[in-house]
This record gives C-alpha cells, structure tokens and sequence, in this order.
C-alpha cells in the first residue's frame, strides 16, 4: 500500500461511497470518484471492502428458519384469507 | 426476477386461484421471520410478527391494488409489527452514527502514514468459516441502532429501493441513504476487525511453525 494521508477528496469520497455502489450519484459526480480512486490505492481497496460487506448482506442466507406453520395458525390465516377473498367480490 | 416473482403470487392470491393462499405463505412467512428475527431479536416475537403480518396482509388485501408492490406493502405491515413487539432491553441504545467514527484509522511506518485496514481481497472461504462470518454479520446487525438497522435491513438484505424504504419508514430518501451508509459503514469496521484478527492469528501460526534457519 502507497504512504496515504487522508485529504479532503478521500473524506468526500468516503462520504459518498455507498450512493456511488447504489448508483445514486449524478454522472459527473461518479466521474470525479473514478478519477480520485484512480489514484488513490487505499480508497479503492475501502471502496471494495464495503462493497463485498454489501455483498454479504445481500447473499444472507439465515440460519434460524420458523418452525412449521401450525394448523391453528394456519386456519386463522386461511380464514382472514377467504375474507379477504368474499370482499373483494362484494 | 424475484419482484416478478412475487408480483405473480400477488396476482394470483387477489384472484383466488387454487394452491395461491399456500404459496404466498410459504414464500413470505420466511422472508417476515428473518427480518423481524433481526429487527427483534427473539425467535418468539419474530414467529409472532410473521403470523400477526400475514394476518394484516389478508385483512387488508381488500385494498391492494398494486400487485407490483407487495413486497414494500408486506414489509410496511412487518415493521409497526416488530415495532408493537419491542423489548427495549434487547436493544442497542438510539444514538445517532457519525461518519469520522468509521473512517479506519491511520498509522505510521517507515512507508509513511497508512490505513488501517483488513486484506479483504479473499474473503474466508469454507463451511465454518462461512458460518463464523454469518454469526458476526447477524451481530453487527444487532448492534447497530434501531434506525440504521431497520434501513440496513430492507435495502440490502430485501433489496427494497431507497424510496420503497423511505415510505415504509416514513422518512426521506435522504435521511435513508446517510443511514443506510453509516449502516454499512458500522458493518464493514466489524468484519474488518474480525479479517484483521484472523489474519493476524495465521500469521502467528505460520511463524510458529516455521522451521528455524
């Protein structure tokens, strides 16, 4: 890794990080990210470290899943259901 | 791919068709445990707020229009559910999350000042590692504060838009993206100090083993 000193463009960067992995910035802002992180190694492997924690979040697969649903549970649902049905028809 | 897919099982729950109640139940009852799961923090209370949802979802469904939108109607539904079930103890304190807290920190050596950061370049692969990143995940997640964690929640892991999570929350865009970013900002600095740890700990085990020259 290059000797880095934060400067004010590392800190506006860093700032906008996540609207530019969403895509949510305006073209010519992203153009300015690009062109700072093009030279600037410590800001781009920030920028790639919070987008693979996007990542992660976006693969979480939970290991705790709901127990069966129960048949009480479930003839409430299917009640409020055929309900629901009956007053949309109405 | 996947809105379509709901929007489909939307339509066919409005029309009544044959199996529809039963897979609109099976595809959301998940999604509404894992959210409330990490919004409350309770097995309990999120197997009540997947049930106490759904329940809302049909006594409502009178006034669903927009199959289109089903996914941020259910969530809306599923977040004043979690919010009737809060147990404050379990709760990270409301605080608000500034942004110098997560820039890494700087340190000097003889290349000059550099960030302190984790190699994130490969990620730890393997089951229980895989595992190990998981739990860490779900804590950082618990950790964070109500108001991030509800956001973190719905963009990243239901992969809502900023404006779906701005009207379920009843907040602005704005206000969704600075705490969506912190969010993850606070995500990211908990996994980096996990990577950094790991790596530190197999270097130790690498020099330990190394034969002496």
């Amino acid at each position: 890794m290059e000797p880095h000193q934060h400067n004010d463009q590392c800190k506006e960067v860093f700032a906008m990080l996540s609207d530019y992995l969403n895509l949510e910035l305006p073209p010519e802002t992203c153009d300015e990210i690009e062109a700072h992180i093009a030279g600037c190694r410590p800001c781009v492997e920030f920028a790639e470290s919070l987008r693979k924690t996007v990542d992660l979040c976006r693969k979480y697969q939970p290991k705790e899943l709901p127990a069966p649903l129960g048949e009480e549970a479930k003839a409430q649902l299917r009640e409020a259901y055929r309900k629901m049905l009956a007053a949309r028809r109405a | 791919m996947e809105r379509d897919t709901e929007s489909q099982l939307a339509r066919q729950l409005i029309a009544g068709e044959a199996g529809a109640f039963d897979r609109f139940v099976e595809y959301f009852r998940p999604k509404i445990f894992q959210y409330s799961w990490l919004m409350c923090g309770h097995r309990e209370d999120a197997e009540e707020v997947a049930q106490e949802t759904l329940l809302k979802v049909f006594e409502n469904g009178e006034q669903l229009r927009e199959p289109g939108k089903i996914r941020s109607w259910v969530f809306r539904i599923a977040k004043n559910a979690c919010l009737m079930k809060r147990r404050k103890s379990i709760f990270a304190p409301a605080r608000e999350l500034s942004l110098d807290e997560f820039m890494p920190a700087k340190h000097q050596d003889e290349n000059g000042v550099r960030m302190e950061i984790a190699d994130w370049s490969s990620l730890p692969d393997g089951k229980a590692m895989r595992s190990e990143m998981r739990e860490l995940l779900e804590k950082a997640i618990r950790e964070l504060p109500e108001a991030y964690r509800s956001v973190i929640l719905l963009r990243d892991m239901e992969e809502l838009s900023t404006q779906e999570t701005a009207r379920i929350l009843d907040v602005s865009d704005d206000v969704v993206k600075t705490r969506l970013h912190r969010a993850r900002l606070a995500i990211r600095q908990r996994l980096d100090e996990y990577l950094r740890g790991n790596g530190a700990k197999e270097g130790e085990k690498t020099h330990g083993t190394a034969p002496a020259q």
